[in-house]
Order: C-alpha cells, then structure tokens, then sequence
C-alpha cells in the first residue's frame, strides 16, 4: 500500500531530517486492513532512527505528538484503530518543541 | 476508493458548530468536533475575548511580542496582527527576538523570525546576549559545561527583553506562553517550593509595578490547538530543541502533563486553576522587591541574579550565584569582594534601562 509519511515539529530530526516520505506498507498477515497501530510500529522500524523514545511510548504515539491522517486530527478516526487506505497521508507533528 | 469511503472514514462527523463541513479535530477544552474554518473561527475569538475582558492592551499602545521563532510566538504574531486589524486595536506591534549566541539553534531560529517579520510587516528588534553582556551562550558553556547553563540562559534572557523592550520604547511585552506551560510552571513551582513564584506563574499580567509588564494572550490556549492551527494555516515556524537543553526536571513535569492530558484534557485547565486559587498563609515570608545596586534591574536582593552570574562569569567563578539564592549566604550577596572584574562589567551595558 502506497502511503505519504510527514514529520513536522521537529520530529523529522529523529529520521535524517527528511520531512517528506513515500512508503509501501504491507497489511500484516492475516489482516484485511492496515490500521494506524500497525502502522505506526511500522514506521518507527523503518522510519525512526534515533530516540524512538520521542515519538513512541508503550504501543502508541508519545503524548504530545499529534497525529493526522488525511489532514484530520486521528482523535476523530479511532487513533490507533484507523484504517488506512491507498494514497492516505499520515501526519505527525510533535508539540513539545521550542516555543 | 471513493470519495464518499474517505468522507465517511476520515470521520464523516459533521462539524458541531456549522453542521456542514467535515470536522478536522477534536478541540482538547470542549472535546467538541469542528472543521477548520469554525476552528479558525473560535480559536481567534477567544484570545480575542481573553484579551477584551483582562483588557490587556489599551488604544495607541506599542506591544513587542517576543518572538523566538517558535510556534507559539509565531502563531502570536499572526494572531495579535490578525486581531490587531479586525477589532482596531490601534496598537503598534513589534517582534523582539533575543540572540543568546548559540550557533545552530539561535541562528537558524532568528532566520525563521526575519521571515515573519516579512510576512506579517512587523519591525523586528534583535537583542544578543554578546552585546548586553560580553558573553554568547556559546562561550559560557565553553566555560562552565553543560550543567546550570540553562539558569544562566534563563536569568540573561529575562533581563534582554526587558532592555529589548526599553529600547523600542514599548508598553508591554506579549509573550506566548500558553495553557500547557502555564500549567508546567505551576507543577514546578509546587516541586521546587517557590511561592513567591507559584502566586505569580498563573497573572495573565505580570510585573506592572515594574518598568514594563508582561502578558500572555495565550493563558487559556492549549498547546495542541497552537500547534494544529500553524500546521493548518501553513505558518512558518522553527522547531529544534535547543542544543545546551537537557533540563530534565521541566521534561517530567512536561510529559506528566501530556499524560494527564490524553486522560482528561481538561487538567490543564484545572492547575491553572489550582495554581490562580493558592492562598499564601501570612507567616510565609515573601521576597521584597527592590532594585540592583549595580545595574538597577529589578531585584529582591543587593545585586540582581544577572549580576551575580555575569560576576561570577568575568572572575572565573562560574559556580557563584548558582544554586538557591535563598539559601546563599547573605554575607556573599551584601558584600561582593570589589575586584579589578568589577569595574569592567560596570562598564558593560549591564546598567540602566535607558542604555
């Protein structure tokens, strides 16, 4: 599955600085549908490469680190049950940065 | 995939203000679902209120917002211009940025304030640490390491926007300080057991008995709804960590917070409000405030903390005023040994407001 990652509020210094990524995710063995919480364990595998601890706490995102799927806050769209679909851009934006 | 699939998965909720376009979030004060435009909408109109009902400008006014280049300053000044022209103000607004002299972090934020200053055509005053006090940030962690240089950092900059602030002749400072730091601060202040501050941390308004008093338009907003509306409006902001930043201590209080926040965001609320209803029992002892004998800035004791400090730095002796200035010996603030140093900070622009 095709999917558009970007990283805003600094988190995008926790993967080389690159804001903007193009990514192709498999829907997990099994699944019919690739959620926001497989996802999101996908990304700090193959996205993160520095202080995961920034961006993930237990199994979801660190509080603080906002996330939007298609430009809606995920808070609207089940967080981490989200589904995702073909062409879905996923957002995260932390907030604890500078002021 | 169609259309109609992605409307009614990316939350085919309508918006609960207009009942007619898709909501776009979740506001963390009312968990009430709305679109961007009314979000927009109600984010505007209650800095606005926060702003009419603790009247915190006058007509004719002239208003720095201190602008680190951050999100919050940011969003500030658009904001306040955005405001400022709606609902006539007739207030002349500055940005004031402080260069602590930090190469790749301070630069590059500066950069980010050079652009709003295009954008939202406000003058921009830039104040370094190098120039008020001889020393860049860079320079005195060379000197003293990484630990406490944060105190140093913190005591400099409260001082440079003032001096900032006397030198565009400015009524007032705005700062974005918002809901969450507020709320942060107030935690801390319990922790560390400094009343003086916990009664302060909350006053939309501070510091109006001194030269120049300080406000925060964005007491009341949540730092979700600051970050959210730059991402949605695309405004330009820097976000990097400061590189001499571990101070761990606010980082606890700070996630503790985001903790509390994701369970019931309204907590935020709830230690403003905790920290605005503290009374002070009499038999606490509070500070009186009086003035620096040497440079006049405002202080509760002989010297001011960034006298002390930049004394210490110019001697060698990076380690005096660090720690509680409480807890210091009274002896060593009455009576600061006279050395060949101090004469050269007397001359260095550590003085008077009207430098």
């Amino acid at each position: 599955m095709q999917l558009t990652v970007e990283f805003g509020g600094g988190l995008e210094l926790l993967c080389d600085s690159v804001k903007i990524h193009s990514v192709n995710v498999d829907v997990p063995n099994g699944e019919e549908k690739l959620t926001m919480g497989d996802f999101l364990m996908w990304v700090s595998k193959n996205l993160i490469k520095e202080r995961p601890e920034m961006f993930i706490k237990g199994d979801t995102v660190r509080p603080g680190v906002l996330v939007l799927v298609n430009d809606c806050d995920w808070e609207l769209t089940g967080q981490l049950e989200t589904t995702l679909e073909e062409q879905d851009v996923v957002v995260f934006i932390s907030t604890l940065h500078g002021g | 995939m169609d259309t109609g699939e992605k409307l009614r998965r990316g939350g085919g909720r309508l918006c609960c203000i207009c009942n007619d376009r898709r909501a776009a979030l979740k506001r963390p004060k009312t968990l009430q679902q709305i679109c961007r435009e009314c979000f927009y909408a109600v984010f505007e109109e209650e800095i606005h209120q926060v702003i009419i009902k603790n009247q915190l400008f006058k007509p004719g006014e002239r208003i720095a917002i201190g602008a680190s280049g951050g999100k919050d300053s940011t969003v500030l000044a658009y904001v306040l211009s955005e405001l400022n022209k709606r609902y006539s103000y007739g207030l002349d607004l500055f940005l004031l940025s402080i260069d602590e002299g930090i190469t790749g972090y301070r630069d590059d934020s500066l950069e980010t304030v050079k652009r709003n200053e295009l954008q939202y055509g406000l003058p921009l005053k830039i104040i370094s640490y190098k120039d008020l006090y001889g020393w860049t940030m860079d320079e005195i962690v060379k000197m003293i390491g990484l630990k406490n240089n944060c105190t140093f950092c913190g005591v400099f900059r409260r001082q440079a926007l003032d001096r900032g602030a006397a030198l565009l002749k400015v009524d007032k400072v705005a700062t974005g300080h918002n809901a969450d730091d507020i709320a942060e601060t107030v935690l801390l202040n319990i922790l560390r057991g400094d009343i003086a501050r916990l009664s302060r941390c909350t006053s939309i308004t501070t510091g109006e008995d001194g030269p120049i008093p300080r406000c925060k338009p964005f007491k009341y907003t949540y730092e979700k709804e600051i970050v959210m509306y730059a991402y949605f409006k695309k405004l330009d902001y820097f976000s990097t960590e400061c590189i001499y930043s571990p101070n761990a201590y606010r980082g606890f209080a700070r996630e503790f917070i985001k903790d509390l926040e994701r369970i019931r965001p309204r907590a935020i609320l709830d230690i403003i409000k905790s920290g605005e209803d503290f009374r002070i029992s009499t038999s606490t002892k509070m500070p009186e405030q009086g003035t620096c004998e040497r440079c006049g800035y405002i202080s509760s004791q002989k010297w001011c903390k960034a006298c002390v400090l930049l004394e210490g730095l110019n001697r060698g002796m990076p380690k005096l005023g660090i720690g509680r200035t409480r807890g210091m010996s009274s002896d060593q603030m009455k009576n600061p040994k006279p050395t060949g140093a101090a004469k050269n900070i007397e001359s260095k622009q550590c003085g008077s407001l009207d430098f």
